[in-house]
């Protein structure tokens, strides 16, 4: 008798914890051919709002980690992908109907875009921060922080290279984390939480939700506890208005959508839209 | 220290008036379009007055949705036929002749800004106004330095920028969005504040006398009609707002989906921390600086005083013996500390907030002061016995209004500190530098003033965190907002 196959169950990914979904839901994941692949868990409202509490959790910390620290568990994420390497070829070439090889290439890439993330953790107050010289006796300093809690609506299409390319430079400087993957092709993002859960990523920096971002969007839109909202993955003009006008209830800092070439090396506009600048004044004298 | 409790002896200083003589107020102001004053479409208008005595200071024309698709389509024009496509220095030469006309005219300047706002004219002789000229000379300085600005090597500008400002600063706020805009090569259609539109008619002129082309900076008067109708206009490519933050929301909405860039320098309720250990006679002149200058309109101001429970009693003692020292009354006095407040309705705001920190349970003090007669005035005052759930410690008063809370460890002053929406601003006064910083860190706020408060150069980014807005003025980061990035290393 051959061997019958262990299935898994995918779930979400809060807090470091990966519950199913509080609503039970689950929806039919396919292949680019039609082909079954999983029933992912369908976030509810309430899993997102307990994603939002599980980031606000985790930010003070998180934030408060040394940069150099933070630079070291980003690029241990990498070393931890490229040891999936085989796991994540199969699950973005089944996500995205690509070949094994075509597949690895986007897995290489994403492994580099996090190493090239990793590495602006202590280098982002050196480009972005100033020695202000006022007219006057002051000591006067500004610098960069973090925003606080971010959530993200992650590419549709580009289901690994696209949400590390949207996820670590929200997590880089010291942000948390709600990332809603994408619907079509949510597999890759549970295979990524799945190493972001057994790297040194504390849990609740990343939370991972996986389900009908039209859905979930509108809710983290409105959160008061979110600082800023991350669009890139909408693709329906008229939403992404509603959401951006959702986000001015506390004034949350908006990215609005976009779908730039994830192959070609960012800038730092990813980085510094989640950033505020601190200014700090003292006399100087004796 | 015993001498606290007795009651300091008023100085009787003899009223030293600044002449208005100097300012050549006219009866009516058209708006300045193109490079010249026009009258409004529809020909109304409105009365700005001078709110130390109700005098009506002149007529301003209400801009109507005509006149703002004039003054746009003017911006655009000089945008595309002259101000984009002139080489940085020399747009730097124009912002330099600015700052100069600026301060060659500064007197002139700091008495019509105290006439039409009612800030004393000590403080806009000797803040607003040379404030004003530095913004131009260090903006003027970028035109030329683009590519040096952290934004790629070849940074755009973004088109034409809508910009609305406040009355608490009306010139200073219009410096901070003006010389930045040109000097990034964008040009500006701006809306000043109904109650004090005046300065920025003057500025009008000073462009004219600098020679600046016509339609590089265009000046529309109105109220809040006038700002819609300007942030909402499809033909303008940026927009900059310094207000209220309720206001501030509904301009977020209305950008909402269009590519306009926006940035939003919004309301606080800034706290004032002061430690056991700090230099209290310095702490007690930076909470005077922090709520009592510009009668406490000022979106950064230190409105909620932090103090250490063990210096309590001293710290208010010394306080209010500073406060009966301040001077309230006419702004044009030169011994004037606390002028008038900015208008009627700004008044009433005051009062009825006020009125909730009595009926709140909250204990209200003022010095003996003297209130003219005529015009809007409000005593300095502030409320002790102050918590965290009353109105008056977590709604933005903008008045000459403190409350005071105490604390008794770090840790509990920064949870106050940082438990409100708003992350302007925060002052901490202590002698100990590694709790300055480890405090300076720790606060969720956009300036974090130590040992002193209440600074602001153009050099020195400003602006919020949280529903305190978003983006900054001043320095490199200032130039960001008017500016895209370009080029390869972007």
């Amino acid at each position: 008798m051959s061997r019958l196959d262990v299935r898994k169950t995918y779930k979400l990914y809060i807090g470091g914890a990966f519950p199913r979904s509080e609503s039970g839901h689950t929806f039919e994941v396919s292949d680019a051919k039609g082909r079954f692949l999983a029933n992912a868990a369908k976030a509810s409202r309430k899993d997102a709002r307990d994603a939002v509490v599980a980031a606000r959790k985790a930010f003070g910390g998180w934030a408060g980690r040394t940069p150099y620290n933070r630079g070291q568990v980003l690029y241990r994420v990498a070393e931890m992908i490229e040891g999936r390497h085989d796991q994540f070829t199969s699950d973005v070439a089944a996500a995205e109907g690509l070949t094994k090889p075509q597949a690895a290439k986007k897995v290489d890439a994403a492994i580099d875009r996090w190493v090239w993330y990793a590495g602006w953790a202590d280098k982002l107050a050196q480009v972005t921060g100033n020695a202000n010289q006022v007219a006057g006796p002051f000591f006067n300093l500004s610098s960069p922080e973090p925003t606080g809690v971010v959530a993200v609506v992650a590419p549709a299409d580009d289901s690994l290279l696209g949400l590390v390319s949207v996820l670590a430079p929200v997590i880089v400087s010291g942000n948390t984390a709600v990332v809603v993957s994408s619907y079509e092709r949510p597999l890759p993002a549970i295979t990524l939480a799945e190493v972001l859960a057994t790297s040194d990523v504390p849990g609740g920096v990343v939370n991972v939700l996986t389900g009908d971002a039209d859905a979930l969007a509108p809710w983290l839109a409105a959160h008061l506890d979110v600082n800023a909202l991350d669009l890139t993955g909408i693709t329906d003009a008229e939403g992404a208005a509603e959401l951006e006008a959702e986000a001015a209830v506390n004034l949350k800092r908006v990215l609005r959508p976009s779908a730039p070439d994830w192959t070609a090396t960012p800038g730092i506009g990813r980085m510094t839209t989640f950033l505020e600048t601190k200014t700090v004044w003292h006399p100087v004298g004796v | 220290m015993t001498d606290h409790a007795i009651p300091p002896v008023a100085l009787e200083y003899a009223p030293a008036p600044e002449s208005r003589a100097i300012v050549d107020l006219r009866p009516s102001y058209g708006l300045f379009v193109d490079g010249a004053f026009v009258d409004g479409a529809d020909g109304r208008s409105f009365k700005t007055v001078n709110p130390a005595s109700e005098e009506v200071l002149a007529e301003v024309a209400e801009a109507g949705d005509a006149d703002v698709d004039a003054a746009v389509a003017a911006a655009r024009r000089a945008y595309q036929r002259v101000w984009s496509r002139m080489p940085g220095h020399e747009r730097a030469k124009y912002l330099y002749r600015i700052a100069r006309i600026l301060a060659e005219r500064s007197r002139e300047l700091a008495v019509l800004e105290s006439l039409d706002n009612g800030k004393p004219i000590r403080e806009s002789r000797d803040v607003d106004v040379p404030l004003v000229s530095q913004w131009f000379f260090y903006y003027a300085g970028w035109a030329d330095k683009l590519e040096h600005a952290g934004l790629g090597t070849s940074p755009r500008p973004l088109g034409v920028a809508a910009q609305v400002i406040p009355w608490n600063f009306p010139l200073l706020m219009l410096s901070w969005k003006i010389a930045p805009a040109l000097a990034a090569g964008n040009t500006v259609v701006l809306k000043p504040a109904e109650t004090t539109p005046l300065t920025a008619l003057l500025f009008a002129e000073i462009c004219q006398q600098a020679d600046l082309p016509p339609g590089v900076v265009n000046i529309v008067t109105g109220a809040g009609e006038t700002g819609r109708a300007l942030v909402s206009h499809p033909g303008v490519d940026k927009v900059a707002f310094t207000g209220s933050t309720d206001v501030g929301r509904q301009i977020a909405r209305s950008v909402a989906g269009t590519d306009k860039r926006l940035t939003l320098e919004l309301g606080g309720k800034a706290a004032n921390i002061l430690f056991d250990d700090a230099p209290l006679d310095q702490a007690v002149e930076g909470i005077v600086s922090g709520i009592f200058f510009n009668q406490g309109h000022v979106c950064c101001a230190g409105s909620r005083l932090l103090v250490q429970e063990n210096v309590y009693d001293d710290v208010m003692d010394r306080l209010k013996r500073r406060m009966t020292t301040l001077r309230v009354g006419d702004p044009l006095d030169k011994n004037t500390d606390v002028g008038a407040i900015n208008s009627r309705e700004q008044l009433d705001r005051i009062t009825e907030l006020a009125r909730t920190g009595d009926a709140e349970g909250a204990e209200r003090w003022s010095p003996p002061c003297d209130l003219p007669s005529s015009g809007f005035w409000y005593a300095p005052t502030i409320f002790t016995g102050v918590t965290q759930a009353h109105r008056i410690a977590r709604e933005e008063i903008f008045g000459p209004v403190l409350s005071v809370l105490t604390f008794r460890t770090p840790d509990e002053a920064v949870a106050k500190a940082n438990n409100t929406p708003y992350g302007l601003s925060a002052g901490v006064w202590t002698e100990k530098g590694s709790r300055i910083l480890a405090m300076a860190d720790r606060l969720r706020a956009g300036v974090v003033w130590a040992n002193t408060f209440n600074k602001f150069d153009p050099a020195s980014p400003f602006g919020g965190y949280k529903e305190s807005g978003y983006g900054r003025e001043g320095g490199r980061h200032g130039l960001a907002a008017y500016l895209a990035e370009g080029g390869e290393d972007a």
